[in-house]
């Protein structure tokens, strides 16, 4: 007999919760991407050009890299620091023969899912606006590597955080500053220096500029791609071990 | 079943628990008494591998607790102190959830998930989310999902706290049938009466350390089975008796009203301490 393993329950958890709050869930993950697309993408860019292309194809990939970034960062990392400090249900967890590497990757697992979903309704409305943008396999696997990236993120402040207002106060000079430096609306290189040399610290720029690049026609970026798949590895390995080291 | 040596835990200076020795065989209901604060939650995270074991060490079920919890965690149940449903699921998805987290296979799931529910009187709320239940209601729930996955040993932390005496029997009932299935338990509380009602062993804590250990008769007798309560301008104060002749005794040489009674564990630990377990 097939036995489920353990991140598996951790995802499907998650998946069951969803699907009980699924309007609620569809209306979070669409509002703040549409606005950023209304906002950035209709209102201050309509008729410009950005590296030669059109504002909205410019700026697409970079509000799909944060929108995956949003929700799966907040999808994991609010949930289960509510978890952990509110409802306290990860002691249900940690009491359970689930080990710490199964409970972080059934956690991010199911943050990707939060961020892919954003990110597939941005690239439904964008199907809708006509914008031109063809998606491929690479788009795609950098977006699942982006969303991984912030998920392990969310599971590691999770873990981190002793208040709510820790969360609050990660999300403000972490994740905030992200989301408008790292070459997302703009490029990098409009900044002064050393300002484009320092955000290439953000894991998000580095999805932005891979999104940016396979729609413009030009690949994946190496480098970008390895800056992903080491954040990725870095963080889901720290977010494994303060799982492990938590105490209740 | 259990065993703890020198069970110690700080918390930087502060010791939460002091060298608890403690020795509780298969199949007993034992329980740890004392008023908040003295360590009772605190023994129980750490048996149950929430929190980390500052010095000594704790088997259960022959497994070393620091080195081999995941098998500790296959053999043990736990009904914490909080209410940690997952309110937004049903009775069942929540003994679900918890099946599928001890990946007991599919058909044993259905199977335990329809007993438990027989077995806490909550088969009618079967599709009823939990943030719908009463305390009560949630209380049960909370012990039937710790035995969901047939553990050998079951913690209840303060089972019936906040709860109304109707209901709190309730709970009482369904740990005593626990005992017939050979189900060993360690409770915590700081109901007097809850552990006279349940438990064969008592041990009781006061400021993290373990100062009486035996069953409740025993411990009264060491104390004296009859207490002689009088009012006076000290307040109440207790005098205790071997027999119910030593007593009346006792009484009839005080001039004031005065009160017989059996004595009970909050006796033992006014005796033992100096203080009320409730104050």
């Amino acid at each position: 007999m097939i036995r489920q393993p353990g991140f598996y329950t951790i995802f499907w958890r998650e998946m069951l919760s969803i699907r009980k709050k699924f309007v609620k869930f569809f209306a979070g993950s669409l509002v703040m991407p549409a606005l950023y697309l209304v906002t950035f993408g209709w209102g201050l860019g309509r008729g410009m050009n950005v590296q030669g292309l059109d504002y909205l194809v410019f700026v697409l990939p970079g509000i799909i890299a944060l929108s995956a970034m949003n929700n799966s960062f907040s999808g994991v990392a609010i949930t289960l620091n509510i978890s952990k400090l509110y409802y306290r249900t990860i002691e249900e967890i940690l009491v359970s023969p689930v080990g710490p590497w199964s409970i972080a990757f059934g956690r991010a697992l199911a943050g990707c899912f939060k961020g892919l979903f954003s990110a597939g309704l941005l690239i439904g409305i964008s199907f809708y606006l006509h914008v031109q943008i063809t998606y491929t396999l690479s788009f795609f696997l950098i977006l699942f590597l982006t969303c991984f990236v912030f998920a392990s993120l969310g599971v590691l402040a999770a873990m981190l955080a002793r208040s709510h207002e820790y969360m609050t106060n990660f999300t403000n000079f972490v994740i905030l500053p992200m989301a408008f430096l790292s070459g997302t609306f703009f490029p990098p290189d409009r900044l002064p220096e050393p300002f484009p040399t320092l955000i290439m610290i953000y894991p998000l720029t580095h999805a932005a500029l891979s999104l940016r690049s396979i729609v413009a026609g030009e690949g994946i970026p190496w480098v970008s791609f390895t800056v992903l798949l080491l954040y990725a590895g870095v963080l889901f390995f720290l977010g494994g071990k303060a799982v492990g080291r938590l105490e209740l | 079943m259990i065993q703890a040596e020198n069970l110690t835990k700080r918390f930087g200076r502060l010791t939460a628990v002091d060298r608890l020795n403690l020795s509780i065989p298969r199949g007993e209901i034992f329980g740890l008494l004392g008023p908040n604060g003295a360590g009772k939650t605190t023994t129980i995270r750490m048996l149950t591998t929430l929190a980390k074991i500052t010095e000594g060490r704790a088997m259960i079920h022959g497994f070393d607790v620091s080195r081999a919890p995941i098998q500790v965690k296959r053999v043990i149940g736990v009904a914490p102190q909080g209410l940690n449903l997952e309110i937004e699921l049903t009775a069942e998805e929540n003994l679900e959830y918890h099946g599928r987290l001890h990946r007991m296979p599919r058909r044993e799931r259905r199977r335990r998930i329809s007993e438990l529910l027989r077995f806490s009187d909550l088969e009618a709320k079967r599709k009823v989310p939990v943030d719908r239940f009463s305390g009560g209601m949630k209380r049960r729930l909370l012990i039937a999902r710790a035995l969901m996955h047939r553990p050998r040993i079951l913690f209840l932390d303060e089972p019936t706290v906040g709860l109304d005496p109707q209901i709190r029997r309730k709970i009482w009932g369904l740990i005593e049938e626990l005992k017939s299935q050979g189900i060993t338990v360690l409770l915590t509380t700081h109901y007097i009466e809850e552990a006279e009602a349940l438990c064969e062993k008592v041990g009781i804590l006061r400021k993290g350390k373990l100062i009486a250990l035996d069953s409740p008769a025993r411990l009264k007798e060491n104390v004296g089975a009859y207490a002689v309560e009088c009012n006076n301008k000290n307040g109440c104060e207790i005098h205790f008796c071997r027999t119910r002749e030593e007593a009346v005794a006792y009484a009839g040489r005080l001039q004031i009203d005065v009160t017989i009674r059996h004595t009970n564990l909050e006796d033992v630990f006014l005796q033992l301490t100096g203080e009320k377990i409730h104050e």
